[in-house]
C-alpha cells in the first residue's frame, strides 16, 4: 500500500461525493415532478411521449397498481429483448454476420439486462450483433436502472407521504429518470469517453498487424455509448468478455477512475436524495456514511491483502514488490483495481477492471460479501437505496423497542405488516443463494463446471449465485456458467432477487405511505448522528454474517487460512 | 414503580413448584405451536432423542455425547415454558384472591324493572340479566356490576382496590356506579344491573390477571414475525450447510447440525417474549390499575401528551394559605397570630392551612383552646367568619364583604392593601381580608399549591420527549400562572368536556399519541378518543367502559407511573431481543471450528475461546443457550432498568449493556462451561 494509491482513493471518493450533493438536488426535482435545468428542452418531449403512449401524468397508482404496471413492462422488454437475440442474424447491423442466440443463453441474457444485473455468459464481440447491443442490450440497461430508481422513488414516497394511498406514477417515473437523469449524463459521459480514446463506431473490427507481423482482425464497435450508461446505470454488462479490463472499454487511468466515478455516482446521490425529499438531510447523510465506511473498509481490506502478496510465492523467490499482480492490468495498479472491485461489488454494476478470480482470498472475500449483503453499500441506481431501507428498518426495528416506544422510522410506526413485509424481502437471498449452492455441489453436471477444486470451487459457486441474486453480474470466472443447470438456475436467482425482493418492497411503501406520520420528540429513536451510524454498522455485519459464515468458513475463509499455511489454488 | 399496594416476592416457591409442573403440561405441542422459536426447539429436540435411542441400541456413534445434547435441548423448552409458567403463576396468585369475593351470592329483584316500589324477590345472582333492577341493603354484597337508580350508601370497596375506607355511592352524577364483589354497609340503594354474569368488572379482571383472554399484542405480534423470520433464515443456513459441508469432505451429523440451529435461533427472546408481556400486564396489576387490553399497555409507552387534570395531579387541589400580607402598623407576627385565632374553628381546608402556615412559618404556638369565644360561621350572605373573643373580634372572609365589615369602601382602602389584592387575583391566587375589632390587619393569600416534586416529573417527562398538558376549569389568566409555576407545556383553561376532545383530536392528528384520565360521564368521550385513557375506579360505568385502563385507586397522578410501565415492558422486550441475537456471534466461534475441523485443520484457528474438543465446543453452546434462558428469568419478570432520560441516552445505555454485553457473555459463558464439561469428562 502507498500513500499515493490512498490519495487516488481519496480523490475518485471526493470527486463522487462533489458532484453527488448537487445531483441529489436535481433528482429530488426529478422526483417531485418540478421544473428542472433541462426542462425547456426536455419538457416537450416529456409530454409528447405522455400524449402518443396516453398516461395521464397527474394520475397517481396505489402500490399494487404500481407493481403491476412495472411487472407488465418487464415481461414485454423480456420477451422483446428474447426475440431480438434468437432473430438477430436475420436483422440489420450484424457486420460480423452472428447466428442467432441459443435459447438457454437468450433466455439467461435476457433476464440478465432486464434484472440490471448483466451477467454474462458469452463474449460480446462474438456473439452479439450491433444492433442487439445497442436496441437490445443498451437500452436495457436505460431501463433496468430507471425501474431500480422508480421503485426507489415509490418507497421514499411512502416515507415522505402521510395518510396517502398512492405511490406517484410508474410511467411518469420511467420516463423522467430515463429523459431527466439518465440520458443526458450518458450522453455527456459517453462524449468524454469518446475523446479519452474509447472506440464509437458502427464497423465491426479492424485489422492490425502485431508485432510479430501476423494479421489480426480486433473487434470493435459503438463502445462508448454502452460504456457511459454501463456505469451510470450500475449495470456492468460490458461490450466485450474481458469488460473494464479491455483496453478498448477503458483505455487508460483517466477512463479508470472516471468509470468508477459514474458507477458511485446516481447511488450515492439518490441516498442523499432520499433525506432531501423526506425533509431532513441528516437522514441520507447518516445512512450514507454507514454506506461508506463499509465500502472503504472493503476497499482497505483488497488494497492490503493484494499488495502483501502470496507467501508461496515470496518463498519461491518471486518478487512481490508490486503485490499480487495476477488478473490485474498494469496501467490501473493495486490501488485502483482495488478501489474498482469494491464499488463494482457495493453497487450492483458488475463491471471488473480486475479477474476476481485471481485476489488472495481475503481480499475475494471482500466483493463476496458484498454481494451477499446484496449489493447495497451504495448498492445499484435505486436497489441500493430501497435495499438498505429494509435493513435500516431491520436495525431500527430491533434497537428501537429498547428506548421504549414502539419501533418508528422517519415517523412511521414498524407494525406487523411492515416485519412482514421486510421479513419476506430479506429471506429471498439466503434461500436462493444458499438454496441453489446447496443443490449445485449435490450435482455432478454443476461440478464439471468447476476449474478449481476445494474452497475456491466453493467460492466460485457461492459467488455466481449471490452475484446473479444480488443483480450485480460479476462472476469469479473459474465457473463455466453456459450449462442448461447454471443458464436456468442462474436465471430464476436473477429473476426472483430483483422481483420477489421489490413486489415487497413496493407493498411496504405502500403500507408506510398509509400511515400518518408521527411527530419527532426528544424520546423518539434518533436515526441519525454517531450512535445510529454505529448501531446500523452492527446490525448489517451482524445480520449478514450470521447468514453466511458457515459458508465462507467453507470457502474464502477456509482458504485464506490454507494459503498463510502454502497452500493455493 | 415504587408505590405496591402489596409486594409478592418474585421466586415465591409455591408458584415455582406450580411452574414447573405447568412447564412439563406445556410440551403439548398443540400449545407450543403459538411460539414457532420453541416450536422448532421442541420438534429438533424429538429428532435428537430418537438418535439417542438408535444409538445406545445399535452402539454405534455416541450416545454420551447425543443423548446429552438432546436433554439440553429439551431443557431449553423446558426453561422456556417454566418462564411464561411463572409468569401466569404469579397474575393466578392474584386471580384466587379474587375469585374469594365472588362467592355465591343472592339478590333482590323487583319483578317489574320499571316499578321500585313493586315487589321484589330473592334469585341467585347468576340469574341475573341485564336491565334487571335489584334491592341492595346495608350488609349485602353487590350482585353485579350496575348503575345507582335511587337512593345513596356506603360502600365498602376493598375487595377490588384493598382500600378499607367505606366509599359514597348515589344515584344520578359521577358516583353512581357499583361493582359486583362490594359490600355495601349502610343504607340501601336500587341498582340496574349493566353487565351479564361471568363479564362484570371482576370477571374481566381474573380473566385478565390469569392471562386467559391473553393475545398477542401488535408489537409482539410484529417481533415473532421477525423471530419467525430469523428462525427460517437459519433452517436454510443449517440445511443448505449438509451439502456445502459435504462437497468440503465432512459429512456433518444431524445432531451437530441441529445443535448449531438451535444455538442459532432466537431461543432466547423466543422463550421470554411471552413472559415478558404477562409480567409487564402484572406490573400494571401490582400497581392497582387493571388495563383491559395488551394494547393498552404497549400504547402507554408510545404517549407523546398527557393531558392532566389540575386539581390533585399538578396541585393539592384546595387553596391553601401561602403568605400573610400585613398592612404597614401591623407587624407580621401579630397578623400571623390573629389569623391563626380567626382560623382555629375553621374545619374548612383553607381554615387549617391557615393556623398550619401559621404555625410553621411565623412560629406561633398552636391554640391552646378554641372554643373559648363565639364562632361565627361562614355564610354565603355575610361571605366572612371569625371569633368574638371577650376581649377581640376577629373577621377574616371576602375582601369587599371584611371592607363593608369595616366601614370602608374599596375605595378608601389603604392604597397598599388594594395593591396586594390586586397581586394576588392577578397571581391566580384568592386574597381574604383579615379585620380585627373593624380594623384591617392585612391580606391572606390563598393559593392553589402546586405539589412539591411535579415539577422535576415534569421535567423528566419532557426529557423523555413527553408534552404535559393541564386541563382546568380555572380562568386562563389563572391557569398560565399556576401553569408557569408547575412547569407545564401547555394547558386548557375554562376547559369543557368538547374543548378536551378537540384538544385530543388535535393533537392526534399532528400523529401524536395522548394519554388522559377521568371519572365523569362527560369525560366518556375523551376518554374514548385518548390512545390511553384511565378511568377512576370512583368513576360513572360510562367512563368506566370507555377507557382502556382504570385505576382502582383514583389516583390520576399515576398517568406517569403508567407510562413508564409501558416503556418497560417494550424496552425489556427489544433489550432481550438484540441480546438473543448478539449471542449468536460467540456461538459461532464455538460451532463453526469444531464442524469442520476435520476437513479443514486450519479453520481451529477460529477456535479462539480455545475450548477443549469440537464435541465439548458444541455442548458447551448448547448448554449455555439453555442457561441463559433460566438466567434471564428474573430480568424477563422485573423488566429492565428504567430511568427517565432521552431516547438518545436510553439507547445508547441499553445498546451498551445489551448489545455489546450480548456480544462479549457468551464467550465467557461458553468457556466456562467448557471448562466444567472438560473437568467432569462429559464431552
Amino acid at each position: 500500500m502507498t500513500v499515493i494509491g490512498w490519495l487516488q482513493i481519496a480523490l475518485v471518493l471526493a470527486a463522487v461525493l462533489a458532484a453527488a450533493v448537487p445531483l441529489s438536488t436535481y433528482i429530488v426535482r426529478v422526483y417531485g415532478g418540478e421544473k428542472t435545468l433541462l426542462s425547456p428542452v426536455i419538457a416537450p418531449l416529456e409530454r409528447g411521449l405522455y400524449r402518443l403512449s396516453g398516461v395521464d401524468p397527474l394520475h397517481e397508482q396505489n402500490w399494487l397498481t404500481y407493481a403491476y404496471a412495472m411487472i407488465m413492462f418487464s415481461v414485454v422488454g423480456f420477451l422483446s429483448l428474447y426475440a431480438l437475440q434468437r432473430t438477430q442474424a436475420y436483422l440489420p447491423l450484424n457486420p460480423q454476420h452472428f447466428d442467432g442466440v441459443s435459447p438457454g443463453l437468450a433466455f439467461n441474457t435476457s433476464v440478465s439486462f432486464l434484472t440490471n444485473t448483466n451477467w454474462q455468459n458469452y463474449s460480446g464481440e462474438t456473439t452479439m450483433s450491433h444492433l442487439t447491443q445497442m436496441l437490445g442490450l443498451t437500452v436495457h440497461n436505460f431501463m433496468s436502472a430507471a425501474t431500480g430508481l422508480a421503485v426507489a422513488f415509490a418507497l421514499v414516497r411512502g416515507f415522505a407521504r402521510s395518510g396517502a394511498s398512492t405511490l406517484g406514477n410508474f410511467w411518469v417515473d420511467m420516463t423522467r429518470i430515463t429523459l431527466y437523469i439518465l440520458l443526458p449524463f450518458s450522453i455527456i459521459l459517453a462524449l468524454v469517453f469518446i475523446a479519452l480514446g474509447m472506440p464509437q463506431t458502427l464497423a465491426g473490427s479492424v485489422e492490425t498487424t502485431t508485432l510479430e507481423g501476423v494479421k489480426q482482425a480486433l473487434s470493435i464497435g459503438p463502445v462508448a455509448s454502452q460504456e457511459a450508461i454501463k456505469e451510470l446505470g450500475t449495470n456492468g454488462g460490458g461490450f466485450f468478455n474481458a469488460n473494464s479490463a479491455h483496453p478498448f472499454e477503458n483505455p487508460n487511468a483517466w477512463t479508470n477512475m472516471l468509470e468508477i466515478w459514474a458507477m458511485l455516482l446516481v447511488p450515492v446521490a439518490s441516498v442523499l436524495a432520499f433525506g432531501r425529499a423526506v425533509g431532513d438531510i441528516k437522514q441520507g447523510r447518516s445512512i450514507l456514511i454507514v454506506m461508506s465506511i463499509l465500502l472503504i473498509s472493503g476497499v482497505g481490506v483488497i488494497y492490503w491483502a493484494e499488495s502483501n502478496g502470496i507467501p508461496a510465492l515470496t518463498s519461491l523467490g518471486v518478487d512481490q514488490m508490486q503485490g499480487n499482480m495476477e488478473g490485474k492490468e498494469v496501467r490501473f495498479g493495486q490501488a485502483m483495481s482495488a478501489l474498482f472491485t469494491a464499488a463494482t461489488t457495493g453497487t450492483s454494476t458488475g463491471a471488473v477492471n480486475a479477474m476476481f478470480d485471481s485476489l488472495t482470498p481475503l481480499a475475494g472475500l471482500v466483493p463476496m460479501f458484498n454481494l451477499l449483503a446484496g449489493c447495497i453499500w451504495p448498492g445499484g441506481v435505486g436497489s441500493g437505496l430501497y435495499g438498505f431501507l429494509v435493513v435500516a428498518i431491520i436495525a431500527v426495528f430491533i434497537a428501537g423497542l429498547m428506548v421504549g416506544r414502539t419501533p418508528e422510522y422517519l415517523g412511521k410506526r414498524i407494525e406487523t405488516r411492515e416485519m412482514k413485509l421486510v421479513m419476506l424481502a430479506i429471506l429471498i437471498y439466503p434461500a436462493i443463494v444458499l438454496g441453489f449452492s446447496g443443490a449445485s455441489v449435490l450435482l455432478k453436471t454443476a461440478l464439471d463446471s468447476l476449474n478449481n477444486a476445494g474452497p475456491h470451487g466453493l467460492s466460485e459457486i457461492l459467488y455466481a449465485y449471490a452475484s446473479t441474486t444480488a443483480n450485480n453480474g460479476s462472476a469469479f470466472a473459474g465457473l463455466n456458467g453456459n450449462t442448461p443447470w447454471f443458464n436456468s438456475t442462474l436465471g430464476i436467482a436473477m429473476v426472483l432477487g430483483r422481483f420477489a425482493y421489490i413486489v415487497p418492497v413496493l407493498a411496504l411503501a405502500g403500507s408506510l405511505a398509509g400511515k400518518k406520520r408521527a411527530a419527532a420528540s426528544s424520546g423518539t429513536f434518533p436515526t441519525t448522528g454517531p450512535l445510529f451510524v454505529g448501531l446500523l454498522l452492527g446490525v448489517v455485519i451482524i445480520l449478514y454474517l450470521l447468514q453466511y459464515f458457515p459458508a465462507l468458513a467453507l470457502g474464502p475463509i477456509a482458504e485464506h487460512f490454507m494459503m498463510l499455511n502454502g497452500r493455493s489454488f | 414503580m415504587s408505590s405496591q399496594s402489596n409486594t409478592q416476592s418474585l421466586f415465591d416457591s409455591r408458584i415455582l413448584g406450580q411452574a414447573a409442573i405447568d412447564a412439563l403440561k406445556k410440551l403439548d405441542p398443540r400449545a407450543l405451536a403459538k411460539n414457532p422459536v420453541i416450536f422448532v426447539t421442541e420438534v429438533v429436540s424429538v429428532v435428537v432423542t430418537v438418535f439417542f435411542f438408535q444409538e445406545l441400541v445399535t452402539h454405534q456413534g455416541s450416545p454420551l455425547f447425543t443423548g446429552q445434547i438432546a436433554g439440553w435441548l429439551w431443557f431449553t423448552v423446558l426453561f422456556a415454558n417454566f418462564a411464561e409458567a411463572v409468569a401466569e403463576g404469579r397474575g393466578k396468585a392474584q386471580a384466587d384472591s379474587l375469585r374469594k369475593t365472588r362467592s355465591d351470592t343472592s339478590a333482590k329483584r323487583y319483578a317489574n324493572p320499571r316499578d321500585l316500589d313493586g315487589q321484589c324477590s330473592s334469585i341467585n345472582a347468576l340469574d341475573l340479566k341485564v336491565g334487571d333492577v335489584v334491592l341492595i341493603e346495608a350488609g349485602d354484597i353487590v350482585p353485579g356490576d350496575g348503575e345507582i337508580v335511587a337512593g345513596l350508601a356506603m360502600v365498602n370497596e376493598s375487595a377490588i382496590t384493598g382500600e378499607s375506607a367505606p366509599v359514597l355511592r348515589e344515584a344520578g352524577g359521577d358516583r353512581s356506579a357499583v361493582t359486583g364483589g362490594t359490600t355495601v354497609i349502610s343504607d340501601f340503594i336500587k341498582v340496574r344491573i349493566t353487565a351479564a354474569p361471568g363479564s362484570t368488572f371482576i370477571d374481566r379482571m381474573i380473566a385478565l390477571v390469569e392471562g386467559a383472554e391473553r393475545q398477542k399484542t401488535p408489537n409482539e405480534l410484529a417481533l415473532s414475525i421477525l423471530l419467525s423470520g430469523l428462525t427460517i433464515i437459519f433452517l436454510i443456513v443449517c440445511v443448505t450447510l449438509w451439502p456445502l459441508a459435504s462437497y468440503s469432505g465432512t459429512a456433518l451429523s444431524i445432531t451437530m447440525l441441529i445443535a448449531l440451529l438451535v444455538c442459532l435461533i432466537p431461543t432466547t427472546i423466543g422463550g421470554l417474549l411471552s413472559a415478558i408481556g404477562i409480567a409487564g400486564m402484572d406490573r400494571l396489576i401490582r400497581f392497582n390499575v387493571i388495563a383491559t387490553s395488551g394494547r393498552a399497555v404497549e400504547a402507554a409507552g408510545d404517549v407523546d401528551t398527557l393531558l392532566l387534570d389540575k386539581t390533585g395531579t399538578i396541585t393539592f387541589g384546595n387553596r391553601m394559605a401561602d403568605e400573610f400580607i400585613a398592612i404597614s402598623g401591623i407587624s407580621e407576627q401579630d397578623m400571623a397570630e390573629a389569623a391563626q385565632t380567626a382560623s382555629t374553628s375553621d374545619e374548612t381546608p383553607e381554615g387549617r392551612s391557615i393556623v398550619a402556615l401559621a404555625t410553621s412559618r411565623y412560629a406561633v404556638p398552636s391554640p391552646a383552646s378554641a372554643a373559648k369565644g363565639t364562632v361565627v360561621p361562614f355564610t354565603a350572605q355575610t361571605r366572612m367568619s371569625g371569633v368574638d373573643l371577650p376581649s377581640r373580634s376577629l373577621r377574616k372572609g371576602a375582601v369587599e364583604a371584611v371592607l363593608k365589615y369595616c366601614g370602608l369602601a374599596r375605595a378608601s382602602a389603604p392604597v397598599e392593601f388594594n395593591q396586594v389584592v390586586e397581586r394576588i387575583a392577578r397571581s391566580g391566587g384568592t386574597p381574604l381580608a383579615l379585620a380585627q375589632n373593624g380594623m384591617l390587619l392585612g391580606v391572606i393569600h390563598l393559593k392553589d399549591i402546586v405539589k412539591p416534586d411535579i415539577r422535576l416529573r415534569f421535567a423528566e417527562l419532557r426529557a423523555m420527549g413527553i408534552k404535559t398538558v393541564m386541563v382546568t376549569g380555572d380562568n386562563a389568566l389563572t391557569a398560565a400562572s399556576i401553569a408557569s409555576e408547575a412547569g407545564v407545556d401547555d394547558f386548557i383553561a375554562e376547559a369543557t368536556p368538547e374543548d378536551k376532545l378537540a384538544y385530543i383530536r388535535n393533537e392526534q392528528q399532528g400523529g401524536r399519541l395522548i394519554a388522559m384520565c377521568g371519572d365523569g360521564t362527560n369525560d366518556a368521550p375523551a376518554l374514548a378518543q385518548a390512545d390511553v385513557g384511565v378511568a377512576m375506579q370512583t368513576g360513572t360505568q360510562a367512563a368506566r367502559e370507555a377507557g382502556n385502563m382504570v385505576d382502582l385507586d383514583s389516583d390520576p397522578t399515576k398517568l406517569i407511573e403508567i407510562v413508564g410501565i409501558g416503556k418497560q415492558l417494550l424496552m425489556t422486550r427489544g433489550a432481550l431481543t438484540t441480546f438473543s441475537i448478539a449471542n449468536d456471534v460467540a456461538k459461532y466461534f464455538a460451532i463453526i471450528p469444531a464442524l469442520f475441523v476435520a476437513a479443514y485443520p486450519q479453520l481451529g484457528a477460529l477456535n479462539i475461546m480455545h475450548l477443549t474438543s469440537d464435541k465439548s465446543a458444541i455442548l458447551s453452546a448448547v448448554i449455555f443457550n439453555a442457561l441463559i434462558i433460566m438466567a434471564l428469568i428474573p430480568l424477563a419478570l422485573k423488566g429492565v432498568a428504567y430511568r427517565p432520560v432521552g431516547a438518545g441516552a436510553l439507547l445508547r445505555r441499553n445498546l451498551t449493556i445489551y448489545g455489546l454485553g450480548g456480544i462479549i457473555v457468551p464467550f465467557i459463558g461458553i468457556k466456562i462451561v467448557d471448562l466444567i464439561i472438560t473437568t467432569l469428562h462429559l464431552a
